[in-house]
């Protein structure tokens, strides 16, 4: 019976099989469109934002946690003085998802019962920075620095033997909030993921409030007054960077393989997998003949696949699906806004085409290191 | 706006000339002030970068003798300079030949699995053949090969300085592998 838990829960743990359930349902969950909305409120997920939600939530993730510490594997990864602040994570992440989200959806019922949002005050009713705010942060950073002082004492810092280049260690894991980094360095070229995507995120970061023309939502939590921006943002934060962390962690072992949380380790676990480039399959495996000299002529359809999902695919969308977007936001605000979106959504689609296709890179140049 | 402006001292007209003076006192003080800030920061820079040239610089030799060709298996990949100079010798029949521990996707070095017979990086799991063959996960180019040759003793006497590149057709070069 336990055992069938344990390979349940590893075949769920599956990165494909996690990913496709993840995306299935998360803008459900965080419903980015009308349509979804209905869906939503038709299976009644916002029961999940109440103080009976959090707690059941809590006591499940609880007694799945000390379901599988009893389980060797399991506790050899969870109790790694490395992973505590991944547990951690597993539980602060969801709650203050669920504060804030709580916050909001008590205000959408406000604002469709035509009343001010919680947060609304008299004008005259205001807090002084100084006493006022300054205390609050001084008593949070002396707990902080209390909290610090005595996780550094109970639990040794996980050191390792003098560094070596000609050894890494095996697997060889970035400090965890590295690691979703690491997990696209998986599916793309170092250039890519280690350069051009983290550039990225941060200009995108910085780009938000000046793609973001919404006035509504200042001051207060809401979420039906602004679901695109929210649900979205969610996704990059939830999916693509809090989810990768801990796919890192709990499920990438050594060589770098996935392990299901109550897989052994094994450093000799053989997965077939033979990488291909889109070039090659096209004229190798497809065609049957050698991949030609010139460049250009052997990327062709690379480069065909993204003009057509960079280029092509915003303006397809400004005529069809986004059109009221296009007309909300401006063709500049709404350019860079697919942009940033369409090469987010670029990593599941990568991963994606990697798990099924055993797709290397769409484009693959080594002559000049530029592959995607 | 209808409330009354106090009326107020007028000090520019009467004290000019002092304020004037002041004014420019106050300037060249500034610009002494930023131009001795830039100069104390342009040669800290300098001192900083001064540790980029230390004065004694270890750097291993990149030649070495990896020993006579009977002291290697047929078809094994050698482990043996791994540790000190990350090169494995592999040798195929008649031929030897020096990889390049070196991942070519973030620069990981690889373990040699012999069960699989491949090369797998513990970072992002690329593979590599026992040729130096990138066949999974993302390394984007083979391993790179480095110059070996046959010394008069008969040693074999790799340089790591040199190396063979599979993209650019190198690995034919016959500096690349020694035949015995
Ligand atoms: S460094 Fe070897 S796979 Fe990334």
């Amino acid at each position: 019976m336990l055992d069938v838990v344990k390979s349940g829960v590893n075949f769920l743990a599956n990165p494909p099989v996690l990913l496709t359930l993840i995306l299935a349902g998360f803008f459900i969950l965080f419903p980015i469109n009308e349509r979804c909305l209905r869906w939503n409120q038709r299976l009644g997920l916002e029961a999940i934002w109440t103080r009976r939600g959090v707690i059941i939530g809590g006591v499940l993730t609880t007694l799945f946690l000390l379901f599988g510490i009893s389980d060797p594997n399991f506790r050899a990864v969870v109790m790694k003085p490395d992973n505590a602040p991944i547990v951690g994570l597993i539980y602060l992440v969801p709650f203050f998802l669920w504060l804030a989200m709580k916050q909001a959806v008590e205000n959408d019922r406000r604002i469709l019962d035509g009343k001010k949002p919680n947060e609304y005050h008299d004008p005259e009713d205001k807090v002084l920075v100084w006493p006022d705010l300054v205390y609050i942060e001084l008593i949070a950073l002396v707990l902080m620095t209390v909290f610090l002082v005595v996780w550094s004492l109970a639990i040794d810092a996980p050191l390792e033997g003098p560094a070596n280049p000609t050894t890494s260690p095996n697997p060889a894991k970035a400090p965890w909030y590295f690691l979703a980094l690491q997990e696209m360095l998986v599916y793309f070229d170092p250039w890519i993921a280690g350069v051009v995507l983290p550039a990225v995120i941060v200009l995108a970061l910085m780009a938000i409030p000046y793609i973001d023309n919404n006035p509504k939502g200042q001051g207060y939590y809401s979420f039906r007054e602004r679901k695109m921006a929210i649900s979205l943002f969610l996704f990059c934060w939830l999916v693509i960077w809090i989810l990768l962390i801990g796919v890192g962690t709990f499920l990438r072992g050594p060589n770098w393989n996935f392990f299901g949380p109550f897989e052994y380790w094994d450093v000799n676990k053989t997965l077939a997998l033979n990488n291909v480039n889109l070039s090659e399959y096209i004229y190798v495996i497809g065609l049957g003949m050698e991949l030609p000299k010139s460049i250009i002529l052997r990327e062709f359809c690379g480069i065909l696949l993204l003009g057509a999902y960079f280029l092509g695919l915003p303006l397809l969308l400004a005529r069809t699906w986004l059109n009221k977007l296009l007309l909300d936001l401006g063709a500049m605000r709404y350019s860079v806004f697919i942009m940033l979106t369409l090469i987010m959504f670029a990593l599941p689609i990568k991963m994606y085409l990697r798990w099924l296709f055993t797709l290397k890179y769409i484009l693959a140049i080594p002559e000049f290191s530029f592959n995607i | 706006m209808s409330t009354k402006v106090p009326e107020q001292p007028d000090k520019t007209k009467s004290n000019a000339p002092t304020n004037e003076k002041g004014r420019r006192h106050f300037l060249s003080a500034i610009a002494v002030g930023w131009c001795a800030f830039a100069g104390a920061v342009a040669a800290m820079s300098a001192g900083v970068l001064r540790f980029a040239f230390p004065n004694v610089l270890f750097e291993p030799p990149q030649t070495f003798n990896a020993g006579a060709p009977d002291e290697y298996v047929d078809g094994q990949v050698s482990l043996r300079w791994k540790k000190k100079h990350g090169i494995w010798i592999v040798r195929e029949g008649a031929q030897f030949y020096a990889l390049v521990a070196y991942c070519t996707h973030l620069g990981c070095t690889p373990n040699w699995q012999e069960n699989d017979r491949k090369f797998k990086c513990p970072c992002h799991g690329s593979g590599f053949h026992v040729s130096g063959i990138n066949f999974e996960g993302p390394a984007p180019r083979p391993l790179e090969r480095c110059h070996i040759e046959l010394s008069p003793t008969g040693h074999l006497i790799v340089d790591k300085s040199t190396r063979f590149l599979h993209e650019k057709g190198q690995w034919a070069d016959p500096a690349s592998f020694v035949e015995v």
